[in-house]
């Protein structure tokens, strides 16, 4: 569904993607692990098309995406839903302004029906009675989760989580964690994860690949990459400082 | 010598290559203006912000303009024996020079730079990437509301600022100074014509649009953090109020 060939980015003289090659299976969630700065929400970005390689190129669902103009990117993005890093939230609305900002730009239904359908999003996520606050009265977790509602409620085929569980305790992180596996057992969208989180992100992973070094090193079923003999897999999922990853 | 001239060449295409961006920038934004606007409630949301927000600002750097003026303006005519003609003066000055060009400058010290800031915020915190992640277009709901309101607002602001001015002018004028009322506003209305409301407001509409295009563009590409947003914010207000100034005076040649 999704393919990344060859892709290369740089930025100034640093090269962070060097000739990335990956696919991501239609009907899964696949995880993308690996250290820190090593451009993993860069390679979810080019996948979506918010940054273009400088080689290489993306193709989602046969379509190559890399030299489309903005209409052309508009149109694949329709498949596509994204859960940011720090949840993205418009910070000038509410919760429900939030949810519903994509229904009311991109259809015709009612404010009744839009009503609905929001409310249904946010009880989807676990969240009720917070319509009225803004982002920022909101704890992570929440703002995660209210991300997550805007984000299924287009019902896009793909969505894409750049580290969803990033600065939460580790009960929220299990539940956003199991968030994400009922809702993709529910409405079976393709998932692309940026984690950190080892070993949880191995339990509701169907493929892992691991980035290291610009390119991805391993990937497979999540037993496969337990088992890994490379030395740079298994320092990160063991989480040693002995071994070819220079911590600092 | 070789490393001075690369480090000129290297700042030279920079600035080009900038200019180009603002350029596409504002050729995409005039675009997206005459396609689809946005909704009118995101432009109304903006006049009142930009337009009736200033009011203030301008009423009161208005008045104390026009008082000023016609404070110089009274000490020059003296020396000619022509007082009479102050409100011709004052009025020519506001309407034709200041009501433009200060307006528009206190307009970008409040909203330019609440603009690029903005702007700037959602920039860093990924606002407008989610924006195109629903693939929806940000220059609908973040550029297109904030250059109609600021093309629609800064003439009327203008207007506003040249009869505060002129209102101001006369207090010191006529009621401190002893001119006489009648000759104030005699030769102002056989004097001001009307190319030079006219002159004056094509100045406001201009203005209006550097004031969106440079603050909207600065806050859209500013750098990482709060230091990003901060020097998009610097440069903006500084950027328009040059090209403000330099740009006056081009049309100035032209319409005069």
């Amino acid at each position: 569904m999704i393919e990344l060939k060859g892709v290369t980015k740089s930025f100034g003289s640093q090269t962070v993607l060097n000739g990335v090659n990956l696919e991501i299976p239609e009907g899964m969630i696949t995880a993308v692990i690996g250290p820190s700065g090593e451009g993993k929400s860069v390679l979810l970005k080019h996948m979506i098309g918010l940054m273009r390689p400088e080689s290489g190129s993306v193709v989602v669902d046969g379509e190559e995406i890399t030299g489309l103009g903005r209409s052309g990117l508009n149109r694949v993005r329709e498949k596509f839903g994204m859960l940011f890093q720090n949840a993205a939230l418009f910070d000038s609305l509410t919760v429900f302004e939030n949810v519903a900002f994509p229904l009311q730009e991109k259809t015709s239904l009612s404010d009744a029906e839009i009503a609905q359908r929001v409310r249904d999003a946010l009880l989807q996520v676990g969240l009720s009675g917070v319509d009225a606050k803004y982002p920022d009265q909101l704890s992570g977790g929440m703002k995660k989760r209210v991300g997550l509602a805007r984000a299924l409620l287009m019902n896009p085929r793909i969505i894409l989580f750049d580290e969803p569980t990033t600065g939460l305790d580790p009960v929220i992180c299990r539940a956003i964690h199991q968030m994400i596996k009922q809702t993709h057992s529910r409405f079976g969208y393709t998932a692309v994860v940026v984690s950190h989180e080892i070993p949880e992100i191995f339990d509701i992973s169907d493929r892992v690949a691991v980035l290291y070094r610009g390119g991805i090193i391993q990937s497979g079923t999540p037993e496969e990459i337990r088992n890994s003999t490379d030395p740079a897999v298994r320092q990160f999922i063991s989480g040693s400082l002995e071994g070819p990853i220079q911590p600092i | 010598m070789t490393y001075l001239l690369a480090t000129l060449g290297a700042w030279t295409l920079a600035r080009l290559a900038e200019m180009g961006r603002m350029t596409n920038f504002i050729l995409y934004a005039a675009y997206i203006c005459a396609r689809s606007p946005g909704h009118p409630r995101h432009i109304l949301k903006q006049i009142s912000f930009i337009g009736a927000r200033s009011t203030l600002v301008i009423v009161l750097t208005a008045g104390f303009t026009g008082m000023v003026l016609a404070l110089q303006g009274y000490y020059t005519l003296t020396k000619f024996g022509s007082e009479g003609m102050l409100g011709v003066a004052v009025s020519l000055s506001l309407i034709r020079e200041l009501g433009p060009v200060l307006s528009a400058l206190m307009v970008t010290g409040r909203a330019g730079s609440a603009i690029a800031a903005e702007i700037g915020i959602m920039r860093i915190t990924e606002q407008i990437d989610a924006l195109e992640t629903m693939a929806l277009e940000p220059f609908k709901y973040l550029v297109a509301p904030k250059l109609i309101a600021s093309v629609l607002a800064l003439p009327l602001l203008c207007a506003i600022f040249d009869v505060i001015g002129i209102w101001g002018g006369y207090l010191v004028g006529v009621k401190l100074l002893g001119v006489n009322p009648g000759a104030y506003f005699g030769e102002m209305e056989n004097s001001v014509q009307w190319k030079d409301l006219y002159s004056g407001m094509v100045k406001s509409v201009c203005f209006g649009v550097i004031i969106a295009w440079v603050c909207c563009y600065k806050g859209y590409y500013a750098g990482h953090g709060a230091e990003g947003v901060s020097r998009a914010t610097t440069t903006a207000v500084v950027m328009s109020s040059v090209l403000i100034l330099i740009w006056d005076y081009f049309i100035t040649s032209v319409l005069l």
